[in-house]
């Protein structure tokens, strides 16, 4: 059993977190990524749920590796796909249902989130389970971790609050303070991961584009 | 009539799949950097979305919806799973029928027709359409029949079509600018695409 948390392992789990990270680097999933966030509460849940899809997709996908055809394979893959992004959805209606309300269509999107497609094709499709699995939870929480930092500005800036706690006291608005409107709007998520990339990339001249 | 119109108007600018609800993001951030190729990849989106979202409407509304294939049946929670199939179908099929028929087209769009099988934009067009097959038929964004559907999808083609040939050529001009060293490829991608959006918020208040 020693060698499922091999030094190698630990780097298929980890390097999806910085170096390697599935949104600012290799500019996957992107789509949920601005519209989930303008609120913590659902992009936890959504980065959640992709942290989990991606790791069961890579998982099962991995496990029947050998035996799907390789002409048909992305038929496949999406099959695999959309049943357990059905399943979450259904089990985000039953346990958390406004939260799932406010998700809307973006649960469903999943399904055709570049991140999932993307891992199945480059990862799992020649590696064994566990690593896939691995590789998988990695990139989830990779993602998750770029939604919560973008969902914290967002909210902190846009209506003053974290998961609906009032951060910025009331004398801050007697005094004329007033909460940026526009960080509420979608164009400012674009413009945060913008941010976050641009912090990355100064801090690390490797990932820079000539 | 009207009805038709101002769906078709408000998917174009006000619901842009981009702008709005940034639907196909990763394919619009990836192929969008000459007017060409993002030209063709904005078609052959429009043309898939135009076949596909009928083609679930008639799903969804015959077989999908409660009571409608057996009464007393909900099968909506197998939406996910036949949308998907449909497209995936259906873009294999548009792929062999464009090969046979127009080889000139096809050598175009090349390597994009298999990739919108993955496209946010069109999933999304099909789900928004499931989530406003309900709403009163009144409202300005309802979908409550066949021709709806096609208007929708048809709007939503085209904004995207135009959202990526804007992008592309701001993208070809910047080309040439002295941008900070970490910011360039992606970083200021991000940055043009939300003072794009900003741009496209003033839509918003169009009355239709």
């Amino acid at each position: 059993m020693s060698s499922l948390f091999s030094k190698q392992n630990k780097e298929i789990f980890s390097t999806p977190l910085g170096p390697n990270n599935p949104i600012t680097i290799q500019v996957l999933g992107i789509c949920s990524a601005l519209a989930v966030t303008s609120k913590m509460e659902p992009a936890i849940v959504m980065g959640l749920s992709v942290a989990i899809i991606t790791a069961f997709s890579n998982f099962v996908v991995s496990l029947i590796r050998k035996t799907i055809p390789n002409r048909i394979r992305i038929i496949v893959q999406l099959v695999v796909v959309a049943t357990l992004v059905t399943i979450v959805s259904e089990i985000l209606k039953a346990v958390a249902y406004d939260v799932s309300v406010q998700l809307s269509v973006y649960v469903g999107l999943i399904i055709t989130n570049c991140i999932l497609m993307g891992r199945l094709e480059a990862f799992a499709m020649s590696h064994a389970p566990w690593e896939s699995f691995l590789d998988g939870l990695g990139n989830g929480i990779g993602y998750a971790k770029i939604l919560i930092i973008v969902a914290f500005f967002r909210e902190l800036l846009g209506s003053g609050t974290l998961l609906d706690f009032r951060i910025i006291p009331q004398a801050f608005y007697n005094m004329g303070y007033i909460n940026n409107g526009l960080m509420l709007m979608p164009p400012m998520a674009l413009i945060i991961i913008a941010c976050i990339i641009w912090f990355q990339r100064s801090r690390n001249k490797d990932l820079q584009e000539k | 009539m009207e009805h038709l119109l101002s769906l078709f108007v408000r998917s174009i600018f006000v619901d842009n799949m981009i702008f709005a609800f940034f639907l196909g993001m990763c394919s619009y951030i990836a192929v969008s950097k000459n007017v060409k190729t993002a030209f063709g990849l904005g078609i052959a989106v429009t043309f898939v979305l135009v076949i596909t979202l009928p083609v679930n409407y008639l799903l969804q509304t015959k077989i999908l919806a409660a009571d409608a294939l057996v009464p007393g049946v909900d099968l909506s929670f197998l939406s996910f799973i036949l949308f998907i199939a449909v497209i995936a179908g259906i873009v294999q099929l548009v792929e062999m029928v464009i090969e046979r028929y127009s080889p000139s087209l096809y050598a175009s769009l090349g390597i994009f027709l298999p990739l919108i099988a993955v496209n946010c934009a069109i999933m999304g067009g099909s789900l928004f359409m499931q989530q406003r097959i309900n709403l009163d038929p009144s409202n300005t964004q309802a979908i409550s029949s066949l021709a709806d559907a096609f208007a929708y999808a048809l709007g939503s083609g085209i904004g995207w079509l135009l959202a990526i040939v804007g992008l592309a050529a701001i993208r070809e001009k910047m080309a040439y600018s002295d941008v900070p060293a970490p910011l360039r490829g992606i970083g200021i991608t991000f940055i043009t695409v939300g003072l794009m959006a900003i741009a496209f918020m003033c839509f918003s208040g169009l009355k239709l």
